[in-house]
């Protein structure tokens, strides 16, 4: 075993950290309490090679080991979770399904300018009525000539508002169930093609969450990836690299929380001495990061079971699951130890408190996660 | 980074698990109800190198890297947590102060005794002071080229069974950590007596011990790394032994877990196995979530160590997930039970008892919380 991270995961990790300190951090209060999508700190992540970490150079990305890109996540997430989610699902839920499963045609057209950062991708597997049971799609797709024509409405769609190129999950043939789903590769140009509406959500509030709708849009065989009825394979496998990257995101936003409460609790004084200095607070420190400390261990695990070519679906429910928690309590416990200063919005914690939670709930609710792993382990 | 294990390790855990396995884990049930170990299988773990595992080949021992050193302790208190109690305290707190702070003549003295079975015992605590290990009162008076020891050491593992006894002493009339010293001494030097015999709730086949220094005259050359160091070498020791500890506790969580998934597997309520319900579905990724986190931190603590690097921190962070993860696997694997994880024909039982002593000696988790916060504090 060997825990230190090497030259290159270095310098990814503190450009990233540079960059989100200088660029990100400045505006995170501001576009979370307007909702405001930072496309210009997305163009920049492009500019730096964020946007298509581990796509191979020829098709535009910065070719980098899992690892590199965990930790530019994490530092991301620790300005904005907003930004990070943006950068997580172009990177995880898209680019990778294409790099995996795309043809060199449509790696070309489709993944080269993702990887690059000139368009932007959204994942669409979600519906109304599909959620953590995502076998359950009701979108459809039908043979039509040369192509297929899509119906359905998609939900919660992270980048939704923003994406050019959306990979759409559809059923073809209901009598298959799952075996019937298949992915397409769809345009925001496309007719038929539209944005229903925006969420107001409790965080993440700069990232986007659309609801979309599919009428009647058609798409040629060419952008079908993946041979026919392996769609749910594709979805289900993007899911497994993408929850390595939401609980990156998880350990970026429970650091921020973390430091900014140690700090906190050095300068705050109450009693006559700094709060730092009662053991009930010492307790929560030590918790929140020995939490934080197996929570990171447990993904870069995953990322590392990720390169090595394997099975690595437990490994990453697992790293998803405890990050996920661990910022869940950690965010909380920085809240409780800036007390009411905790809960003013002049104080980032509050929301590092709200942006935690989504990582509880997507790409994989807890429960499923518990699942998968269960699953595993009776297997075994 | 790289999460797995060398050659070397692997081969040396698959002896010990086979060890384990053949040796230990058919008598265990019987060693706990009967609060014995039997002399034979003491004498099969000397043949097989258990007692000098950390020290060098020159000594006797077998030098192996405390990674695994971990795995080994791990396979032992999967089978049994008493006979790997004995074991993880004659090495860790039993023979590593001598051979880190003893004295070449020292380390030839008694090292390869200790090697060839000769258990050793640790004397810290005492009626008086158990976190709090500076507020020990034993005394060590000079007296020409002998101490004198008085006092009295509670809580010994192996003290009935030690043929040689780590004792920290003050200079009568002192207070606080310095002042104190730490010495080699052997079985049946005058004045030295085991007391009184614990009956305790778990751990059953170790013995743990009340031992009475009465005017017992140490020759100096038995002081351990010169006078005033005794705290210093102790809180060393403690910090190797809170790795072993963890690792024992892992060893018991495991189990729990493993023997949860068996009987899940079989018993059948409601129509359908218990594995093939929701519930016990979650019980079991929780339990598998929070051990494999748990080893991660271990492994990390061990690799520290073996590189020569600061572990204090690490160390701790571990004793306390380990010890508080394998807590909740024995509640969870007795829950999962039912009223047959309350009988001790079901090993979950005493995996129950057992495992709640980890939560308390070697550094209570009270005490690795203040650890941690203490360097985080000075850290930042």
């Amino acid at each position: 075993m060997q825990f230190e991270f090497n030259e290159q995961q270095r310098m990814i990790r503190d450009m990233a950290r540079d960059f989100a300190d200088r660029e990100i951090v400045p505006i995170a209060a501001e576009i979370d309490e307007q909702e405001k999508f930072p496309a210009e700190v997305v163009k920049k992540m492009g500019e730096l090679g964020f946007m298509g970490m581990n796509v191979p150079e020829q098709y535009g990305g910065a070719g980098l080991d899992t690892l590199s890109y965990i930790l530019a996540m994490e530092e991301i997430s620790r300005a904005c979770a907003s930004c990070g989610v943006i950068m997580s699902v172009n990177n995880s839920l898209v680019c990778w399904p294409l790099e995996t499963y795309g043809n060199d045609e449509q790696k070309e057209q489709w993944l080269t300018p993702l990887a690059k950062g000139e368009k932007l991708g959204a994942y669409c597997l979600s519906e109304p009525g599909a959620g953590t049971d995502a076998a359950a799609q009701s979108t459809t797709a039908k043979k039509d000539g040369d192509g297929w024509i899509i119906n359905g409405m998609k939900n919660f769609i992270t980048n939704g508002a923003n994406a050019d190129i959306l990979l759409v999950f559809a059923q073809a043939d209901p009598e298959l169930k799952y075996k019937g789903i298949m992915a397409f590769i769809v345009e925001k140009e496309a007719a038929g093609f539209s944005l229903i509406r925006k969420e107001h959500k409790m965080g993440l509030r700069a990232s986007d969450t659309a609801q979309l709708a599919f009428d009647n849009v058609r798409v040629p065989d060419s952008q079908v990836l993946g041979p026919d009825g392996s769609g749910f394979k594709v979805a289900m496998s993007t899911l497994d690299g993408g929850r390595i990257g939401i609980a990156a995101q998880a350990l970026g936003i429970s650091g921020a929380a973390y430091e900014k409460a140690l700090a906190y609790s050095k300068e705050r004084e109450q009693f006559g001495r700094p709060i730092c200095k009662f053991q009930a607070i010492q307790w929560k420190i030590a918790d929140m990061a020995t939490r934080l400390h197996a929570a990171r261990l447990l993904t870069y695990r995953a990322a590392w079971a990720k390169d090595q070519g394997g099975r690595y679906s437990e490994e990453s429910a697992m790293a998803k699951l405890f990050a996920s928690e661990a910022s869940h309590y950690i965010t909380n416990e920085a809240v409780q130890i800036f007390g009411g200063n905790g809960y003013s919005k002049e104080y980032p914690v509050e929301r590092h408190f709200r942006d935690a939670k989504i990582t509880e709930i997507y790409e994989g609710t807890s429960e499923a996660q518990r699942m998968v792993i269960s699953s595993m382990e009776l297997k075994k | 980074m790289n999460f797995d294990l060398n050659e070397n390790q692997k081969m040396f855990r698959d002896m010990v698990r086979d060890f384990a396995t053949k040796e230990i884990a058919p008598i265990a049930h019987s060693m706990d109800v009967e609060a014995t170990m039997p002399d034979d299988l003491i004498a099969k773990m000397r043949d097989n190198g258990f007692f000098g595992l950390s020290f060098p080949e020159k000594y006797g021992g077998l030098g192996v890297d405390t990674l695994t050193y971990s795995l080994v302790v791990e396979e032992l208190a999967k089978a049994s947590a008493g006979v790997c109690v004995m074991i993880t305290v004659h090495n860790s707190v039993g023979s590593y102060p001598l051979a880190m702070f003893g004295t070449e003549e020292v380390k030839k003295r008694f090292l390869p005794r200790m090697a060839a079975g000769e258990i050793a015992a640790f004397c810290v605590t005492e009626p008086g002071s158990g976190s709090d290990a500076a507020g020990l009162v034993a005394t060590a008076q000079k007296d020409g080229d002998h101490y004198v020891l008085n006092g009295s050491k509670s809580f010994v593992t192996n003290g009935s069974r030690a043929a040689f006894y780590v004792i920290l002493a003050r200079t009568p009339g002192t207070t606080g950590h310095k002042d104190t010293h730490a010495f080699i001494v052997e079985k049946g030097t005058s004045g030295l007596t085991v007391a009184k015999k614990e009956d305790k709730m778990g751990l059953r086949c170790s013995d743990t011990v009340t031992i009475d220094l009465d005017d017992v005259r140490v020759p100096a050359d038995q002081l351990l790394g010169g006078e005033g160091e005794g705290l210093r070498i102790a809180l060393t020791a403690l910090d190797g032994g809170r790795i072993g500890i963890a690792f024992q506790a892992l060893g018991i969580g495991q189990a729990c877990f493993e023997e949860s998934i068996k009987y899940a597997r079989i018993r059948e309520q409601f129509g359908k196995t218990l594995a093939a319900q929701p519930v016990i579905q979650n019980m079991i990724a929780d339990m598998g979530t929070d051990l494999e986190a748990a080893r991660m931190m271990g492994y990390q603590a061990c690799w520290l160590k073996d590189e020569g690097r600061p572990f204090t921190k690490e160390a701790a962070m571990a004793k306390v997930m380990a010890t508080e993860a394998a807590c909740r696997a024995a509640d969870t694997a007795v829950q999962i039970h039912g009223g047959y994880g309350y009988c001790k024909e079901y090993a979950v039982e005493r995996y129950y008892r057992d495992v709640r002593v980890t939560r308390i000696y070697e550094g209570t988790s009270e005490i690795q919380r203040l650890v941690i916060a203490r360097k985080l504090l000075a850290e930042y």
